[in-house]
């Protein structure tokens, strides 16, 4: 077969629209996942005995499922339950939030360990709450020893945006399956498709392993 | 200013702390001593709340130990403690380290923080090193700087938890030193260690612990001349 590099010309448009739309979901879930595994994290380290329960049913439930049927769940089945309607788009950053949300919480758990007791201890000798000491000797720690657990699971929320091409949404992969079914040329579309994923993810590889050096204690 | 009252400690069924009755008044020297498990550095941890005392009571300036958080905290901005590892914060310079009392317990203005903290990095003889990072320091550097760290928090007793046992025998002195500073200056020290010169030489009271008892409570010169027991004695025979 002879590979057309105009074809990789013609399709770009549309496939950087697409990207739009897997950038879009991706900085919602980084962010919204970020939040969450935060909140959950915390929970199972430190959470009384609901809070705690809490943050475990909700880690065990996503983690022992797919992604795939959860977002299926979420946009076909939440409806009928709960009587909302909500858009593919919706349904698509709902989902990556919730779900790396649980992966992030189990990585801040473990970052929040790590902290030894005794610089706690330290803080909490001189006078300060535990809230404070969290917040100003505990969290500048964690945050450090969790990057390069955090870097690897926020790769994934980049590469899972793929899975909502289920439920239709336009992002880049589901762009380029509709690209393809009007010209046919598939080892064109895919490289492109694969190429355009590998630099976006690349980037934020790099970017990552820069404020990982930022960071890094002497 | 330190009073126990029948104070008791144990985890589970363990009993740490027998109960204990015990005060240490201002400006004095209480230097701990007692074989590894005989309940020291619980019974310094009780005075600060980092051990919750399962009986009795204990007073630190007239408030209890067993009174609300913000109690407790107060107790806590009065007590500086030093610890055996040392716990300075990995993440943050010499300076910022003895800053950092300053700025979140005494709410101080950063640049008053750190002319604070100069300061007190001076008195234990680390100013040119104010912007090392723990790691770049040895021992007995981070130790002194653990001690200016408490002494930011200006507290009006000091809790010693071990604080040359980590360190190796040529760095314990520069410690020691500063401890001994301290000591002169008129703080209220509350120190458990093995160092016996520095119980001889800088303690005004030497507390003998076994099996989480006070077994012999007096001045050291004259305990550690003539041990009146012989136990105690056989102590003082390991450590020396």
């Amino acid at each position: 077969m002879n590979f057309d590099w105009s074809v990789l010309i013609s399709a770009f448009p549309d496939l950087m629209q697409g990207l739009q739309v897997t950038l879009l979901i991706a900085f919602s879930g980084l962010a919204g996942g970020i939040v969450f595994g935060v909140v959950a994290g915390v929970a199972l380290e430190y959470g009384g005995r609901i809070s705690n329960a809490l943050a475990h049913v909700y880690v065990a439930l996503i983690r022992g499922t797919p992604i795939v049927v959860q977002v299926m769940f979420i946009f076909f089945a939440l409806p009928l339950i709960a009587g909302i309607r909500i858009s593919s788009i919706d349904a698509a950053i709902i989902t990556i939030i919730i779900n790396s949300g649980a992966y992030n919480a189990e990585i801040i758990r473990g970052a929040l360990n790590s902290v030894p007791i005794g610089i706690q201890e330290a803080g909490l000798a001189m006078g300060l709450s535990f809230p404070a000491v969290l917040a100003h000797i505990i969290a500048p720690l964690a945050f450090r020893r969790s990057l390069p657990a955090m870097g690897n699971q926020l790769v994934n929320v980049v590469k899972d945006t793929s899975i909502f091409i289920v439920i239709g949404v336009g992002e880049l992969t589901r762009r380029g399956q509709e690209v393809m079914a009007e010209n046919f040329r598939s080892v064109e579309i895919w490289s492109e498709v694969a190429a355009i994923y590998f630099v976006v993810i690349s980037a934020f590889a790099l970017g990552l392993r820069l404020l990982e050096r930022r960071v890094r204690l002497p | 200013m330190i009073e126990f009252r029948q104070t008791t400690k144990s985890f589970g069924d363990h009993v740490v702390l027998q109960p204990t009755e015990l005060s240490v008044k201002s400006g004095e020297v209480a230097v701990i001593i007692g074989p590894s498990g005989s309940g020291k550095s619980t019974m310094l941890r009780c005075v600060n709340a980092l051990e919750k005392i399962n009986g009795g009571d204990l007073l630190v300036n007239g408030i209890s130990v067993l009174g609300s958080p913000a109690d407790v905290r107060q107790i806590r901005r009065q007590a500086g403690m030093v610890f055996q590892q040392f716990n300075l914060f990995p993440n943050l310079t010499a300076l910022q380290n003895v800053m950092f009392g300053s700025i979140r317990v005494k709410k101080y203005s950063k640049s008053e923080a750190q002319e604070v903290a100069e300061t007190l990095l001076g008195k234990v003889g680390l100013f040119e090193r104010k912007n090392h990072y723990p790691s770049q320091l040895s021992g007995g550097q981070q130790q002194r700087v653990a001690i200016a760290r408490a002494l930011a928090v200006q507290p009006r007793l000091m809790l010693f938890d071990e604080p040359t046992s980590a360190l190796d025998p040529e760095l314990r002195q520069e410690v020691m030193k500063v401890m001994q500073t301290l000591a002169t200056e008129g703080m209220t020290m509350m120190v458990v260690t093995h160092e016996m010169h520095f119980a001889r030489q800088v303690g005004s009271r030497l507390i003998f612990m076994e099996d989480g008892r006070v077994i012999h409570d007096g001045e050291p010169a004259a305990l550690l001349s003539s041990p009146p027991s012989e136990r105690f004695h056989n102590f003082l025979r390991h450590v020396q």
